[in-house]
């Protein structure tokens, strides 16, 4: 069942640039455990999307099957949602954002969902570079079947069934970065400082921006052997530095130390403000971001923040050459050639 | 030994190898004996292979019109020694061997029955020609250059040809038209021409054109309106989209702006591609995909979400001969059954059968319509056979008035008038509902869709009875789908009879010369073809008033009696089985055969019941 949230609201709520308050941003209650990292990046997601103004009807969010991809019910309630087939997201909205290009798409997965049955589809996702921001909702096991391991638990790891997983972890950043992703990020569901800028930057960027999101599950992965644990994560993070997220046409107000910061302007005229913690990484550099997940990975930390941004790639509308109309507003007149064409096609196979 | 002597009247079959450029030279030879207004019908037999392995192009030539397989060689023309054996076994008594004489034929082969004619087109080319690419590919408009002596073939329609087809490009036109003379010459000089069977000018073929059905479908799809085309390259389905890419880069590119009107993906695989034509659909745009068995296989799971989630989908599965990978470059109607009901669950999909290039066009333009109208999966049924041979149709027209049937598509405005929207609610008791696209309305009209059980609202329930109540409207949409699918067509053979015979799609016209065999021995029968699933009234109708019926189908397990049993339950003593599944497209004669078959032995209940099949290679 979903439940819908209570209409009632404080008189005062803030209003963003078009009139909303992050209530017309909301979904229907929460059917997840309490405690669930999914909640808290559902609620990031709301308030990004708040924030960034984006109109509410003009975000299609789509997932695939699993805890994570029940989400979409539970944000964004006036955008139309589509919880399409396990592992099969990708497909589904390569095809939606053919038909429209003028919306903005969101896709929620999980390490089941991205890393198992759907890893061919995400992998071609990410190199086809489609407009889209993909988040996965991690927690290193299956929930909805009762806490099996998925393909993203570390070798070792283990849930609260007691036995430690015997296969290597596949590292979801590391395989989009190697596919072609063009933004790449990791999270904590647990660090929303961390996760609403990257959020907003993911939603800013044109082509695949990929967030994989730690989201620690409370009921059959938050004991004390787990690598997915709450816990386990605050104690092992560790950040590629800082990001913020200024909005088109907003003054910066903060003040940051010269040298140590990149400004990336984003296809819609915002800009991300990066504070790099380390000058190891270069989030310009796909190389780089690839050397400092495998130095982290042998290190036993867990990389987070933003590792790989290229504002300069073409997107899959651009490789295609798609008409800047949207395809689904097309008609008769621009689509059919009309019988002329066909006496002459007729003509030529007598 | 009596020459089998005919004039327009004749089955002939190459025999070539794979990848040596011999299709463009028999297609020369085909649509010369059309444009001289005989009808033929051209079958590629091909492996699954693209270069070394035999591979045989059978041209019917008739002027009767018939242009079903009919079974029989009269004559072979054989230039691939690896299959010669079987080439010259091939030819039916009185018939002619014509091989290249360059190297002596194995006397072992020699047959006193045939006439065995050769030619030297090895040695021909090696004289005229120094590179070896040039050798073989002239060695193949040599032999048409022969044929057009030894069958009495028009030669300037040859010519007049080469110029169409090279737009006039004279380096082009020049050299083949000097290999067609090195032949001709060749056979006027050296051998009785023409042979005992010939062809002469006719008028047989009136404004009929000669395509594939799989051009068809593309131009279908083109012209319906498809702006999205996702797919997964399979044989025998590749060329359907090839064919929608092509004229798209005609006609679908903005010439101000250089942006194309269309986008195409090739997927991944099978399962992204039905994936994306879902999203497209879903998101308001025309999308299709083709493809062939296995793919089928792998898209099910998603036909299920389509099925029940209500979204427009058009597939087009040009079937070949399976199960698994099968025989990927023969034909047969084998996925029926696993169309019909693809997917988990209770569901029944719509499905189309095309018989000719010209339904394949309307039929793959109406699918977007009807897929949109009655918001499900279109299931267009054609196979190897129509898909991939030049298949004689009447031409493809459009009216240029037609507008897209949308189906029910609730606009902003309408939201704002305050109409009310359930995305599962009936409102106009036809069982189907209004759907929204994405982004129409900044407050009213979201939804979510999902495969999972929900209400009228499209809000997640586990409800038996909601669950119930929305299965039982899908089945009442299935009665609506019912009215709005093509009907069948029947052919009465005008006298008293309560026999008739049953077909769909590429067993349609050698059918229809069954009948008229059987006709000519004292047997009538009535005809119908069916035209889609779900099968309309009109067929329940026809086969209640029957006392029996002969479904002919290409597949082993007849499949559509099985179906036609499982929606109108009738008996399996009223519906008889004619089949043919060796890969080859069903045969009149095999028809007429299998029909005797039963009709003699009526009033004996075969112990299995294939018990009346001709097998391939049996003597017909």
């Amino acid at each position: 069942m979903s439940y819908q949230v209570p209409k009632f609201r404080h008189p005062d709520l803030p209003l963003n640039d078009l009139g909303y308050t992050k209530a017309d941003y909301e979904g229907t209650i929460s059917t997840l455990c309490a405690g669930c990292g999914h909640d808290s990046i559902s609620g990031s997601i709301v308030r990004a999307c708040h924030e960034l103004s984006i109109e509410p009807h003009k975000i299609a969010k789509l997932s695939g099957i699993g805890c994570s991809s029940k989400t979409p019910a539970y944000f964004l309630g006036k955008s139309h949602g589509f919880n399409s087939v396990h592992g099969r997201m990708p497909s589904v909205v390569t095809g939606a954002a053919l038909a429209n290009r003028d919306l903005v798409y969101l896709g929620v997965s999980g390490d089941g969902d991205t890393a198992s049955i759907g890893m061919g589809q995400f992998a071609h996702v990410a190199r086809r570079n489609l407009n889209m921001v993909y988040i996965v909702m991690n927690n290193g096991c299956y929930g909805l079947t009762k806490g099996q391991d998925s393909a993203t638990a570390d070798r070792g790891s283990a849930s609260k069934k007691g036995d430690p997983n015997i296969y290597s972890a596949i590292d979801l950043c590391g395989t989009a970065l190697q596919m072609g992703a063009t933004f790449v990020a990791r999270s904590f569901s647990g660090d929303k400082e961390q996760l609403l800028p990257l959020i907003k930057a993911a939603m800013s960027h044109r082509g695949f921006a990929f967030i994989d999101i730690i989201s620690p599950c409370v009921t059959f992965n938050n004991n004390q052997q787990s690598t997915k644990s709450y816990e386990f994560v605050r104690e092992h993070s560790e950040a590629t530095g800082t990001i913020d997220f200024v909005p088109m046409h907003k003054e910066i107000t903060a003040k940051y130390q010269p040298g140590s910061s990149h400004e990336v302007t984003m296809h819609d005229g915002s800009s991300v403000r990066l504070y790099k913690a380390d000058d190891s990484l270069n989030p310009f550099d796909r190389r780089s971001a690839i050397t400092a997940l495998e130095d982290h990975r042998y290190s036993g930390s867990i990389l987070t923040g933003l590792m790989y941004i290229n504002e300069d790639s073409r997107d899959l509308h651009e490789v295609l050459e798609t008409s800047q109309k949207p395809l689904n507003q097309l008609d008769e007149t621009d689509l059919c050639p009309g019988n002329k064409m066909l006496m002459n096609i007729n003509a030529s196979l007598r | 030994m009596r020459r089998i002597e005919s004039v327009n009247d004749f089955v002939i079959k190459f025999a070539n190898v794979n990848g040596t450029g011999s299709a463009s030279a028999n297609n020369l030879f085909a649509k010369a004996l059309f444009r001289m207004g005989i009808p033929v019908s051209p079958k590629n037999i091909f492996p699954s292979n693209i270069q070394g392995l035999p591979t045989w192009y059978e041209v019917r030539v008739n002027d009767k019109g018939y242009l079903g397989r009919r079974g029989g060689i009269d004559i072979a023309l054989s230039v691939n020694p690896q299959s010669m054996a079987q080439d010259i076994r091939e030819v039916l008594p009185g018939g002619y061997f014509i091989y290249d004489d360059t190297k002596p034929l194995d006397l072992r082969l020699w047959r006193d029955d045939i006439t065995i004619v050769g030619l030297p087109l090895s040695r021909l080319c090696n004289e005229n020609y120094d590179d070896p690419r040039q050798r073989q590919l002239f060695k193949n408009v040599i032999y048409v250059g022969a044929l057009a002596a030894l069958l009495d073939i028009d030669f300037k329609v040859l010519t007049g040809l080469l110029e169409d087809q090279f737009k006039g490009k004279k380096n082009l036109v020049l050299p083949n038209t000097h290999a067609l003379e090195l032949g001709y010459h060749y056979a006027q000089a050296n051998i009785a021409c023409p042979l005992g069977i010939r062809v002469e000018k006719s008028d047989k073929v009136g404004d009929k054109i000669l395509l594939d059905g799989n051009t068809a479908l593309g131009l279908g799809a083109l012209y319906g309106g498809a702006t999205v085309a996702a797919w997964y390259p399979i044989t025998p389905s590749t060329s359907v989209v090839d064919a929608f890419e092509k004229y798209a880069k005609r006609v679908r590119i903005d010439p101000g702006t250089g942006r194309r009107n269309y986008a195409i993906v090739q997927a991944e695989d099978e399962l992204s591609a039905i994936g994306m034509v879902i999203g497209a659909s879903w998101n308001g745009a025309r999308s299709f995909t083709a493809t062939s068995g296995p793919g089928i296989s792998l898209m099910s799971e998603f036909l299920g979400l389509a099925y029940f989630a209500e979204i427009p989908t058009v597939l087009f599965n040009v079937q070949r001969a399976g199960p698994s990978t099968g025989m990927p470059t023969r034909t047969q109607q084998s996925d029926i059954l696993a169309c019909a009901y693809a997917s988990h669950g209770d569901t029944k999909q719509v499905l189309l059968f095309p018989s000719t290039p010209k339904e394949c066009f309307d039929f793959g333009a109406l699918s977007f319509d009807l897929a949109e109208r009655l918001q499900t999966p279109i299931i267009l049924m054609t196979d190897l056979d129509l898909g991939m041979n030049d298949n004689m149709s009447e031409p493809l027209a459009w009216d240029d008035a037609r507008k897209y049937d949308r189906g029910k598509v609730m606009t902003a405005q309408q939201l704002e008038d305050g109409m009310e929207f359930g995305r599962y609610l009936d409102v106009d008791g036809d069982a189907i509902c209004y759907r929204t696209y994405p982004g129409t309305h900044p407050t009213k009209g979201a939804f979510f869709t999902r495969g999972t059980s929900r209400n009228e609202y499209a809000v997640y329930t586990e409800k038996g009875e909601e669950y119930e109540a929305n299965m039982l409207r899908l089945l009442r949409k299935w009665d609506t789908i019912n009215e709005h699918v093509p009907a069948p067509i029947t052919v009465d053979c005008g006298r008293q009879t309560d026999t008739a015979v049953l077909y769909f799609g590429t067993s349609e016209e050698s059918s229809l010369e069954a009948l008229d065999y059987l006709a000519a021995e004292g047997i009538y029968l009535n005809a119908m073809r069916v035209r889609a699933f779900p099968f309309n009234y009109e067929v329940q109708e026809y086969i209640e008033r029957h006392k029996e019926v002969f479904v002919v189908e290409q597949n082993r397990d007849a499949q559509l009696r099985t179906l036609l049993m499982a929606e109108f339950e009738f008996g399996p003593d009223k519906l008889k089985s004619v089949l043919c599944f060796d890969g080859t497209p069903i045969s009149a004669r095999n028809i007429g055969k299998q029909i005797k078959k039963h009709l003699k032995g009526d009033n004996v209940l075969p112990l299995h019941r294939n018990v009346n099949l001709v097998r391939a290679g049996e003597s017909l």
